[in-house]
């Protein structure tokens, strides 16, 4: 069998995948201490982080650390993650993707188009968490904001987390779903038959020594 | 101030029933301000300061009355003095004793994300539980009438009790006891608004044609109440709001933006969950493997 184990292909760098991680682990503590101040019910999240107050304390400053290594993943990959015409056809046929019948649709590069929406809607999202955030961050900045401001922002700040949890969520699941991407993730590596089937214009792009981060 | 004496109707955070088995059968009390007999000694200023042993920073003159400049940590009841010039030229002095409204309604309470940190009673006082409070500032957001202050030092919330330990063995609030002229009055919310009544006939008598009772509705009444010469123009007195109410972006930030924000994270999960069940996972075959391999060799 061994003789029949084919040569791995580099999908993710060391470095872009201690980011990721690094952002991964920032967004569940931050889904967990903002779902703790969010809803009553989930106030005993809080005894993960010390108590109530001290999540008060961790969550910004978490929130900042998660914003600034997000920024250095998001422009890593930004290039690759440009809309074209055949993402939208792509879309289309969004049936077929869910269903797994993905020989029936447009070949896609190094990212499909679920995948680069999923990238703009998380940056837009963590904008809007990062502006709203600095207006309701009490302790040093809301003294600097008009009340109405203030309770806008605290609007803002929920929904577009609720919006980045649920996104992040789908993240997770895509992840679990097509076997063989964790790994990319885990190890930086996936099977040419992965990238042949999932990412074919990527596929061919790295047989041609391009594709690289 | 934690007190096991009274009886809490509403708790902050909190989504089952707080003990209530005692209620308030003498009624809802109120605190009435007569603005119109206040002559601005700031006597209850300072009871407020001795009976809750609070002591400000010692601040500067910024040009008017007002002192301190503003509420604080530490000044939980403060007049600020207003000069309105009337249609006929004369110069009314208005004096207004501003300091927690106790809302039937609190924007505070709605807001606090912290269980217990922020209770109603059964007599309508709102009171900060300062060892359950986590300083992040809702009850900010939420207030219409903007009164709870951050302390820089232990950044916890204060406002005025409306002297709930006072209360709750049978004394009036420090203010109450020490106003020199009667201007305010304390006992249940229905005597204060008979005495209010009287008040503001006898002002219409004397010309005030426009004196009214100041118990906004918006937030569903407030026990702590104002007789007003002017209850048309209530901006009149610092910006007393004419209007308040728990802001909307207050209202669906604490209300529906809850329910929904769970239901749709569980129902994402859900959702996925249904796929690998009903669809399954997209896995690579040998075929696949095969394909790419021979794609491979091609192109070498």
């Amino acid at each position: 069998m061994s003789a029949r184990n084919p040569p791995e292909i580099v999908r993710y760098r060391t470095s872009t995948r201690i980011n990721h991680w690094i952002v991964a682990i920032s967004f569940v503590l931050l889904a967990l201490s903002g779902l703790a101040l969010f809803h009553p019910s989930l106030f005993w999240l809080g005894n993960l982080f010390g108590g109530g107050t001290w999540t008060r304390i961790l969550h910004p400053f978490i929130g900042v650390f998660m914003v600034v290594a997000f920024a250095l993943l998001a422009f890593a990959v930004g290039g690759a993650n440009r809309m074209e015409r055949r993402d939208w056809q792509w879309l289309r046929g969004w049936r077929d993707v869910v269903g797994n019948h993905e020989q029936d649709l447009p070949e896609v590069g190094r990212y499909n188009a679920g995948q680069k929406l999923l990238y703009f809607l998380i940056v837009l999202c963590l904008l809007a968490l990062l502006l709203s955030g600095i207006v309701i961050w009490r302790a040093y900045f809301s003294l600097l904001f008009p009340i109405g401001l203030i309770r806008l922002a605290a609007v803002v700040h929920a929904v577009a987390a609720t919006v980045l949890i649920c996104a992040i969520v789908v993240h997770v699941y895509a992840a679990i779903w097509v076997k063989g991407s964790v790994r990319a993730m885990t190890r930086g590596t996936v099977t040419p038959g992965w990238a042949w089937k999932h990412h074919h214009a990527w596929f061919r792009d790295v047989l041609r020594g391009g594709g690289r981060e | 101030m934690a007190l096991q004496s009274l009886d809490i109707v509403r708790r902050s955070a909190t989504t089952t029933p707080s003990p209530q088995a005692r209620e308030a059968h003498a009624g809802e009390v109120a605190k009435l301000i007569d603005v119109t007999k206040c002559i601005g000694c700031k006597a209850c200023q300072v009871a407020c300061m001795e009976w809750n042993d609070l002591r400000d920073e010692i601040g500067s003159c910024t040009g008017h009355y007002d002192n301190p400049a503003d509420l604080s940590e530490h000044s939980w009841t403060l007049m600020r003095f207003s000069e309105h010039e009337t249609a006929a030229g004369d110069l009314e002095w208005l004096i207004r004793k501003d300091g927690c409204m106790h809302c039937a309604d609190p924007g505070c309470l709605k807001a606090c994300p912290a269980p217990g940190a922020i209770v109603q009673y059964a007599n309508g006082i709102v009171d900060f539980h300062e060892e359950n409070c986590i300083g992040c500032g809702y009850c900010v957001t939420g207030c219409p009438f903007n009164v709870p202050r951050i302390s820089k030092r232990d950044h916890k919330a204060y406002k005025c009790t409306l002297c709930s330990d006072r209360v709750s063995v049978g004394l009036e609030p420090a203010c109450v006891k020490t106003c020199p002229t009667g201007a305010i009055v304390f006992g249940t919310k229905d005597d204060m608004k008979q005495h209010a009544a009287e008040r503001i006939e006898d002002l219409k008598s004397r010309g005030f044609e426009h004196a009214g009772l100041y118990d906004p509705a918006g937030v569903g009444g407030t026990h702590v109440m104002y007789v007003l010469h002017h209850a048309d123009q209530p901006e009149l007195y610092a910006n007393l709001p004419a209007e308040p109410k728990i802001s909307a972006m207050v209202g669906l930030w604490k209300g529906m933006s809850k329910p929904l924000a769970l239901l749709a994270i569980a129902a994402t999960a859900f959702a996925g969950f249904l796929h690998y069940i009903g669809i399954g996972p997209n896995e690579v075959d040998e075929d696949d493997e095969d394909a790419a391999r021979r794609e491979m060799e091609e192109t070498r």
